[in-house]
């Protein structure tokens, strides 16, 4: 008996030595290192080029559709003529294979090409020349390292005289200043990086400063707002408070508008979905802060006054219609006092996009719909139909002058006439 | 005494009341409706104006049914839309910055409903073209080689997994829409394009007809696609793939 007893200590004592062993002696995990393992340098640049790249949505104008990413060719109408945007891939032939990065930084800064060519001003370099020399370095690392597309370019369909490129050296002294950023010491840093984002890479003055007759914009009217050409949407203006404004607003409002395209006071569609889709979505946190904090800062200029009651009249007849209209279509997503359910269905009292002076943008939601872009943060959006089968011009100023007139907004009526107009259109 | 309408009257007012009430319904399902912000149900609300409530389409005949298609196929419109592959501008407007997740979630959404079907149109074709419609559908044409409808889009019409449309419930101005911009390269699917190869060999007397019998016929009573590669097709197809 004992024997077997001794016997059964010695396997325990044995199986007891194995796993104490064992636990010594197996190598389990790597320990943790303090901090992450160092990116190669390369990469990092690379990284950082692809980041500012979409900061300044070149994918936008250098892609087409569905097409080889950075492989140019689409084409641009403008008041001028069809522009066709060229490969910026490092292909030798047809892309910018050849480019070093001081001829990529002159591009950047000045509009000038490699082989000394006057760029058009639909490259937005006169935002661009405001990126500091490192980020156009980055940015020229991340497109020598995409895939090389071989793809010829085409040639601009201008009319004359606005092919000759001779006349961009006038277009330049009346609306061109060249430049980098130069941070403003008054303002916090937090402050200069957006002013620097919207400014330079976000080139948000392109579609938010009236182009005029020469396709310019004046710095004195920066920011104030204007209709995009060819593209029929109204770009509200971001200073005044009637209409994108955004005196009033919460940073975490405009930094979400931005970034996941719908906030508490608004939502984003037409070539604004655009932007946020493919370039605002991949901001960081605090990048998207930092341009809400400098956009919140914009001095108010009211460009115009506010309506008078006069031009605020409307007949009853019609705002009856337009709130019939509303009670049947439209209060299901935005209440029964417009209040909406933000962020995913917006409000539209108090919506300045509502209210504004042109009422383009209202006409073409109820006309042809349209959804917010899906973002990172916002990947399933709310969409709105289509009216334009269903509501007759009448109907649809109807509705609209109801949106606007309608819980104390302080907008003025639409004819049908603008509805008319505007039914014309390709939905875009 | 109160005044009492004579019963005529009353029964010509309550007819009256009657038609405008159908009238009313049949709109109805074409108003924006539902019952939860947060839910799939809110987020397609950008569809129903043209495809109805419940994706049973609407009176417009240039509008399709979608209810009920494979959602293989659904997502495949949808991801071609956006990309521009189909071009149709009100539907590349709307979905043109959503991402191929959410396009697949509204795909799956309309491929599980099943509300109930309109009554089909009558048609004005006479009754040769419908046999020639007929005769198309169910056995096909062997001396051009166009194979019958049926042997792809299922026994009854419903479609088939994952990428075959359902014809059922569709209506003539659509189906002579979709197939005459097949033929002119203007739509076009995943190559081998099979529809392609089908709508080639087939001339404008044909698609009428087709598109006449197809639109005239009673909806299915199950109206669920058929299961994938249950048979060989005639013709290889890339969206079956």
């Amino acid at each position: 008996m004992r024997k077997v007893i001794g016997l059964a200590l010695t396997v325990a004592l044995v199986i007891v030595a194995v796993l104490v062993a064992r636990y010594f002696l197996q190598p389990g995990p790597m320990p943790q290192q303090a901090g992450a393992p160092a990116v190669n340098a390369t990469t990092q640049v690379i990284n950082q080029g692809e980041y500012l790249a979409r900061a300044g949505d070149c994918t936008a104008c250098h892609t087409v559709p569905n097409g080889k990413l950075f492989a140019g060719g689409r084409a641009m109408p403008t008041p001028f003529g069809n522009i066709y945007v060229p490969n910026i891939t490092p292909d030798d032939e047809t892309g910018i294979g050849k480019w070093n990065a001081d001829e990529f930084y002159r591009m950047m800064h000045t509009g000038i090409s490699r082989d000394g060519l006057l760029l058009y001003p639909a490259m937005p370099f006169a935002s661009y020349t405001k990126v500091t020399r490192a980020d156009s370095d980055a940015i020229f690392a991340y497109l020598m390292s995409v895939p090389p597309v071989r793809q010829a370019n085409r040639k601009h369909e201008l009319r004359f005289p606005f092919n000759n490129r001779e006349l961009l050296i006038g277009w330049r002294t009346l609306y061109f200043k060249e430049g980098e950023f130069v941070p403003d010491p008054k303002q916090s840093a937090q402050w200069n990086r957006g002013a620097y984002l919207v400014e330079g890479l976000g080139h948000c003055a392109m579609c938010h400063t009236a182009i005029n007759a020469l396709g310019g914009s004046k710095e004195s009217q920066e920011f104030e707002g204007g209709m995009i050409p060819n593209q029929n949407w109204y770009a509200p203006s971001l200073t005044s408070n009637r209409e994108a404004g955004l005196g009033n607003w919460e940073i975490k409002d405009i930094a979400d508008l931005l970034q996941v395209g719908v906030s508490p006071r608004a939502t984003v569609y037409g070539p604004m979905a655009e932007v946020v889709y493919n370039s605002l979505q991949y901001l960081s946190d605090d990048d998207a802060t930092a341009m809400a904090v400098y956009l919140k800062t914009l001095p108010k200029r009211d460009a115009e006054a506010p309506p008078t009651s006069q031009a605020r009249l409307v007949d009853p007849a019609k705002m009856e219609l337009g709130r019939k209209i509303y009670e049947k279509q439209c209060v299901v997503c935005h209440g029964e006092e417009g209040k909406g359910h933000p962020p995913g269905l917006p409000p539209l009292a108090g919506n300045q996009s509502i209210t504004m002076a042109s009422p383009v943008n209202s006409i073409r939601m109820v006309l042809n719909g349209g959804y917010p872009p899906g973002t990172k943060k916002n990947p399933k959006p709310h969409g709105m139909p289509p009216f334009s089968h269903i509501l007759d011009d009448d109907e649809v100023a109807a509705v609209v002058t109801y949106i606007r007139v309608a819980w104390n907004n302080s907008g003025t009526p639409v004819q049908p006439s603008q509805p008319n107009e505007l039914r014309k259109l390709l939905p875009e | 005494m109160k005044m009492l309408a004579s019963t005529p009257t009353r029964v010509l007012a309550f007819l009256a009341a009657l038609a405008l009430h159908v009238g009313a319904t049949a709109q109805d399902h074409a108003v924006p409706s539902f019952a939860k912000v947060d839910s799939m149900e809110a987020r397609v609300q950008g569809c129903v104006t043209c495809h109805g409530q419940s994706g049973q389409g609407t009176n417009s005949g240039y509008f399709p049914r979608i209810a009920g298609k494979p959602a293989g196929y659904l997502y495949n419109q949808l991801i071609a839309f956006r990309d521009g592959t189909r071009s149709y501008p009100p539907m590349n407007y709307l979905v043109a910055y959503l991402p191929d997740e959410y396009l697949r979630d509204m795909a799956e959404h309309y491929a599980k409903l099943r509300p109930p079907f309109a009554a089909p149109k009558p048609t004005s074709v006479d009754a040769a073209t419908l046999a020639r419609g007929k005769a198309l559908v169910v056995t096909g044409d062997p001396a051009k080689t166009i194979p019958a409808c049926a042997a792809c889009h299922g026994k009854g019409l419903t479609g088939m997994q994952p990428g075959i449309p359902g014809l059922v419930g569709l209506r003539q101005t659509y189906i002579v829409g979709q197939l005459t911009s097949w033929r002119v390269g203007e739509r076009n699917a995943a190559e081998p394009d099979c529809m392609k190869r089908i709508v080639t060999r087939m001339s404008d007397a044909d698609i009428t007809a087709v598109a006449a019998w197809l639109a005239s016929q009673d909806p299915p009573s199950d109206p669920s696609p058929e299961s994938s590669n249950l048979v060989r097709m005639p013709f290889a197809c890339g969206s079956q793939r």
